[in-house]
């Protein structure tokens, strides 16, 4: 039995929200959502929403979900995951017969949080880093370091990486992150844990975002834009910092799977475009290598030949990604998947693609995890 | 359409008020000890599941990646499913889905709780739960819903307090006779020692109250053909249920669980379950509250509103009956220990082994060939519901 | 069966070596447009709900939106500060479980104008300070009224009210 993903809604990412509550925001996007997909909350067999309670300030945040997405009363759990792993758990209830109609919401309020260092060292191991009391992005800036290294790889290779995304999201138009920058300039920005520059850093942002899937049947019914999810896949790698290897081991493992459901053999020849997490700049091209769109070591020469661009053989991030959209957290996968389904049914404005048919999305946790996931959508008819 | 699920093992870890172990040297043992009994290696597990309450216990954002490699995670597959209190039966849920959808053959499934890193007291990780723009701002206690909750119950039904004294007599009793029983939970005890116990937030007396508790759980869940392949009497799940309601509590009656209810038609209906009265043969509701085991019975539809308490003075929910449903014949939260999450587990474990037969001096008198263990959380607002089969 | 686990007493726990962590987590949420509008009532000693036309609940906490209609409310009405009590609790026990000599009575008040079970939670006073009396004093049903803060000493919180207490009937 197929899944489709069948309505998509958006609090668009912004850097505040004060004119909303959590609760009013992710109504917004629910609303758009159920609209979208042509459903009332009732009609809705089974809910999943991302969240963790330090990003939210609540303990059990899980409380606080059902209201503003119509789901009193009825199946609805928390998982404490990235957007693509997310999906698989609805995915995966879907498949059992036992559901018809899945609703995935995530969301972030990240502006809501005074020192969000604090938090992110809240995941620090409490023995071993934590006590070393250095700001957490250093994780980041080691890893990038590590990364960077064992290519050969230089910071303007990553600078490229902002200019495009940032490029990209103002080319599209919803964000306030976009601008047209050059890596040079990217270069001058502050160094926060080198080589790790301020610029690499996706700028925190509020948003909400849900997605409705279902079976076979219902989506056929509903009759348009037929987007299947073809592949999908999760994994962790390890929470242990110092047994990284800066080689994105977990979309290894999720890429193996999804690519494996969705009969993909060659991902740059089979599949059209991907959204690929870029919460760092290193990330995307971390993630490029992992996911096998190239080679090891071959990423940042394919960026600065515009292989990843917009106009390229192979573009990632058309929208901007988390650099040029904002991070939202666990709700960037989310807003990965809406990006990309409107690509698919071609509602993708000033950065619509030629007609794509499909669409790789690799989503990461954030800092300072290992985990991800990888989905692959295929649109039909 | 859905894979049949088995469960081939289980581990437990001891119940302790404070253990030595870290949440995942605790997570390892009790999962080592479930791949053992499956006869299972790590390597053969496709996916794990995970299940551990308020990232505020251990004072650990993203506790579900910290406690990954402890539950034998790493390079597989993961996930952490969270409905507060809920999520030690969600787990099993959760892991049934996975395999049910034919997405996965095999997997681990791990709860751990360790709540005794929190300082002052775990309990302080609860005012947390209470919505941030209303309550918290009032000073709240994690009792105050509890205790407002039973008010209201014992209010509409007119039940007494030495009614609902009886449940701690009860499972206190039969903790006995857990192997992993907390030290000083279990024992005789008689209506008149739990009323005699401090007053902590009226109606609650201390004594009607679970301890803190550390501890792990774990389970092996496999596919069918895995399971046949593996073992000749495979415990099965026949049904699951889960069901959220209002986060506004105080906008509901709080006398009923009705979530429950919604969560038990899922499980009876996904189990072909006419007349669970006559079709559920042992029980493990969830009690962090004696008085909440009468109010989840009720919600599970094995009596009718307001007759729990008086089916219990009849002894229909004691461990030996005969004609009633054994009740918490583990001990249950008040006669084990109350670590959140694997507090749940060890429930369904509680019925994975009085179906095989295998509860020892907890074995119920009747034959069991169905039973049904649920978990309840959030903000009296979640439960999960599972049955599982001979 | 062997189960694993080294369980430690207080002093043993205490002599465990440890480490200590106190983070700096602290969030400002945003109240959004129902909670705002709601406590800048407070602040001027209004009480204010909002009612869905479509399923006619007048609703505390106010929403701007019907989680049962899934749709926007429609209208702020503003409530008298009388409710009645739908439960109550003598809590003797602070958030760290630390023990009080003198019981906070939280309860559950549903406000008078309101749909049913519109309750929010509160706390009671001037009913006692020992078990015996709030239970003499207090029961389910009692109509109660609100004890406000000075008005200049209103910020526009929860707070602003500081207990509920009963309406003495005069026959
Ligand atoms: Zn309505």
């Amino acid at each position: 039995m197929n899944v489709y993903i069948i309505g998509i809604g958006l609090s668009p990412p912004r850097k505040i929200s004060p004119e909303v509550s959590f609760r009013e925001m992710i109504y917004e996007a629910a609303e758009k959502a159920y609209l979208d997909a042509g459903i009332e909350p009732k009609d809705v067999d089974t809910f999943v929403s991302l969240s963790e309670d330090y990003e939210e300030g609540t303990a059990i945040f899980d409380e606080y979900v059902p209201d503003q997405l119509g789901a009193m009363l009825k199946p609805v759990h928390t998982i404490c995951a990235d957007g693509a792993t997310g999906l698989a758990s609805l995915f995966a209830q879907i498949k059992t017969g036992h559901f018809k109609i899945g609703v995935l919401e995530a969301h972030s309020k990240l502006s809501n949080i005074l020192y969000h260092s604090h938090v992110h060292a809240m995941a620090l191991d409490p023995v071993f880093v934590r006590p070393l009391e250095i700001n957490p992005y250093f994780v980041a800036g080691l890893e990038m370091d590590m990364f960077l290294d064992s290519r050969g790889y230089d910071e303007l290779d990553t600078a490229y990486v902002v200019a495009k995304n940032r490029t990209n999201a103002l080319l599209f138009g919803r964000s306030s992150f976009g601008s047209f920058i050059s890596p040079e300039e990217v270069l001058l920005s502050e160094s926060v844990s080198d080589p790790l520059r301020e610029l690499d850093i996706a700028p925190n942002a509020d948003g909400a975002c849900v997605i409705v899937i279902a079976n076979e049947e219902i989506a056929k019914e509903r009759g348009r834009d037929l987007i299947k999810i073809a592949g999908i896949g999760f994994a962790e790698f390890t929470p242990n910092i110092e047994r990284w290897e800066g080689d994105a081991e977990y979309l290894k493992v999720a890429a193996r799977k999804a690519y494996s459901k969705a009969g993909i053999k060659n991902p740059v020849k089979d599949i059209d475009f991907a959204e690929i997490d870029d919460t760092f700049s290193y990330k995307e091209l971390q993630h490029i290598e992992a996911l096998g769109l190239v080679s090891f070591g071959d990423s940042a020469e394919a960026l600065k030949e515009g292989f990843f661009d917009l106009g390229g053989e192979f573009p990632v991030n058309p929208t901007g990604g988390n650099i040029g959209n904002g991070n939202t957290s666990l709700m960037n996968g989310l807003r990965a998947i809406y990006d990309a389904v409107l690509q698919l049914r071609g509602d993708a404005g000033n950065v619509q693609l030629k007609s794509p048919e499909s669409a790789l999305i690799a989503t990461w946790k954030g800092l300072p995890s290992a985990s991800g996931g990888v989905i692959i959508l295929r649109r039909e008819g | 359409m859905a894979q049949k699920v088995a469960i081939l093992g289980a581990g437990l870890t001891k119940f302790m008020r404070r253990a030595k172990e870290t949440g995942k040297e605790l997570a390892f043992e009790a999962a080592r000890m479930a791949l053992e009994e499956a006869n299972m290696d790590i390597s053969e597990i496709d996916c794990v599941v995970m299940a551990t309450a308020p990232d505020m216990f251990d004072g650990v954002h993203m506790k579900g990646d910290w406690l990954s490699d402890g539950a034998g995670a790493k390079r597989k597959p993961y996930m952490r499913s969270y409905v507060g209190g809920g999520s030690g039966v969600f787990a099993i849920i959760h892991g049934w889905y996975l395999v049910a959808s034919g997405l996965f053959d095999t997997c681990l499934v791990v709860a751990e709780e360790k709540m005794s890193s929190c300082m002052p007291h775990p309990q302080g990780a609860f005012n947390a739960i209470y919505d941030q723009f209303l309550e918290r701002p009032l000073g709240v206690n994690l009792l105050w819903i509890f205790s407002l909750e039973m008010m209201r119950y014992m209010h509409v039904h007119k039940i007494s307090l030495e009614t609902i004294a009886l449940v701690s007599v009860k499972n206190k009793r039969n903790g006995l006779d857990h192997p992993c029983t907390q030290k000083g939970i279990a024992g005789e005890y008689t209506v008149k020692d739990i009323l005699n116990s401090e007053v902590i937030a009226y109606p609650v007396y201390r004594l009607m109250v679970s301890p803190v508790t550390d501890a792990a759980a774990a389970i092996v869940i496999t596919s069918e053909h895995e399971a046949k392949r593996r073992t000749d009497n495979p415990i099965w799940i026949e049904g699951v249920g889960w069901c959220l309601d209002t986060s506004y509590w105080t906008n509901r009656d709080l006398y009923y669980p009705k979530y429950v209810e919604y969560a038990a038609r899922m499980a009876y209906d996904m189990a072909g379950i006419k007349d669970p009265r006559k079709e559920i043969h042992v029980v493990e509701p969830y009690d962090p509250f004696a008085y909440k085991e009468l109010h989840h019975l009720e919600g599970l539809l094995l009596a009718d509103k307001g007759e729990a308490p008086k089916l219990l003075e009849k002894g229909f929910w004691d461990r030996d009956t005969k004609d009633g449903i054994p009740s918490c014949p583990s001990g249950g939260l008040l006669g084990v220990g109350n670590p959140i999450a694997a507090a749940g587990l060890m429930k369904v474990i509680e019925i994975y082994l009085q179906l095989k037969g295998e509860a020892g001096k907890r074995q119920v008198k009747r034959e069991v060939k169905r039973g049904l263990a649920q978990a309840w959380g959030d903000l009296m607002q979640v439960g999960t519901v599972v049955i599982l089969s001979k | 069966m062997k189960f694993e686990g080294i369980s430690l007493g207080l002093k043993e726990f205490e002599k465990e070596i440890k480490v200590e962590w106190k983070g700096k987590l602290e969030y400002e949420w945003d109240c959004g447009i129902a909670l705002s509008k709601f406590m800048e009532g407070l602040k001027h000693g209004k009480i204010l709900a909002r009612k869905c036309y479509a399923c006619g609940r007048i609703m505390i906490p106010p929403r701007m939106f019907c989680e049962r209609c899934f749709r926007p409310t429609d209208e702020w009405i503003e409530l008298g500060d009388e409710g009645e009590i739908l439960t109550f609790s003598v809590s003797f026990v602070n958030w760290d479980a630390s023990r009080r000599k003198k019981p906070e009575i939280p309860a559950v008040i549903r406000l008078l104008g309101t749909s049913e079970n519109m309750g929010i939670l509160h706390k009671l006073g001037e009913v006692g300070d020992t078990l015996e009396e709030v239970l003499k004093n207090v029961k389910i049903g009692m109509k109660v009224k609100a004890v406000w803060k000075k008005e200049k000493e209103r910020e526009g919180a929860i707070t602003d009210i500081l207990y509920f207490k009963p309406i003495k009937r005069r026959k």
